[in-house]
């Protein structure tokens, strides 16, 4: 049996995660725009991004990445304090928003695909970095306007039994035996 | 009266909000005590006395489903009841927290109706 979810399904599946969390959580609201697909290679470069790592029948990653400026704005409405200044409490904000949508997310893959676990969220927050994924998949990136600000979820997702697509050429993966 | 509560979350945010929530749903609170995991929770629970927690299941060094195992093999702490509150809504894992003992189960993301409805009944 192979899994897979189409792009239009998981762009359809973040859609409904990320208008939930922002209207029951943050109550605002999450406006998407046109869903594309990205080489996984090149990431975002600057503002704040928060990782959720998948795994089970199918492996993956989802990231939520905004401004600066969006974070502190997302915090706020979240924490009902002024935010200025990015500041642990909303890198930590953010990585609970990544951590809703893409829990909620895992939910809907759950009923179709069987048990999933998801990682403890990671922020990263700073200027001029590079992310690069170790997948040669594509990514379904989705953005959404929230308060006149772009953020954008992502999310690839591949079969677990094929990890060894997940690896860049030159890279190995090491079995035992 | 008033319930003494610890609130288990690894997120700092998640433990602000649910304190903002239980406020909003009208709860009694009395002292809210937190901590960021299971190893924590236990710690806290050693000195002080509360009658409601609150736990995320998804957390570092010890996740909420040991943490509500391991109260509910210990006398003093048994009787405490437990509310789930968690981005794990997958059925497998409702059933293994209803199994071991926990007094509730609420997705997030949640509103401060769902928590009240959520608590009526077992504070």
């Amino acid at each position: 049996m192979r899994f897979s979810i189409a792009h239009e399904d998981l762009v359809e599946r973040i859609t409904i995660a990320t208008r939930d969390v922002f209207s029951m959580m943050l109550g605002g609201e999450a406006v998407p725009g046109a869903s594309r697909t990205e080489d996984g290679g090149v990431g975002p470069t600057e503002g704040v991004v928060a990782l959720v790592g998948l795994t089970g029948p199918l492996v993956g990653t989802g990231s939520v990445c905004c401004s600066p400026e969006l974070a502190c704005r997302l915090a706020g409405q979240m924490l009902m304090t002024e935010y200025h200044a990015v500041d642990n409490d909303v890198l930590d904000a953010v990585g609970e928003v990544a951590n809703m949508i893409i829990g909620n997310l895992k939910t809907t893959i759950e009923d179709q695909f069987g048990a999933m676990w998801l990682s403890v969220p990671t922020v990263v927050y700073g200027r001029n970095f590079t992310t690069r994924s170790m997948g040669r998949h594509n990514w379904t990136v989705v953005p959404f306007t929230c308060d006149g600000m772009e953020m954008q979820v992502q999310m690839f997702l591949t079969e677990a039994n094929d990890l060894t697509k997940l690896m860049r050429p030159g890279l190995t993966v090491l079995q035992k035996g | 009266m008033a319930v003494d509560i610890l609130i288990v979350d690894d997120s700092a945010a998640i433990r602000k909000i649910l304190q903002r929530v239980l406020l909003q749903a009208e709860v009694p609170l009395g002292k809210v005590h937190e901590a960021g995991d299971g190893v924590e929770a236990l710690a806290k629970l050693s000195v002080e006395k509360v009658g409601l927690i609150l736990s995320d299941i998804n957390m570092p060094n010890m996740d909420g489903l040991e943490l509500l195992g391991k109260l509910k093999s210990t006398d003093t702490l048994k009787d405490v009841p437990v509310v789930m509150i968690t981005t794990e809504g997958g059925q497998a894992k409702v059933l293994e927290a209803v199994n071991l003992g926990a007094a509730g189960y609420v997705r997030k993301p949640f509103t401060a109706e769902q928590i009240k409805e959520k608590l009526v009944g077992i504070i």
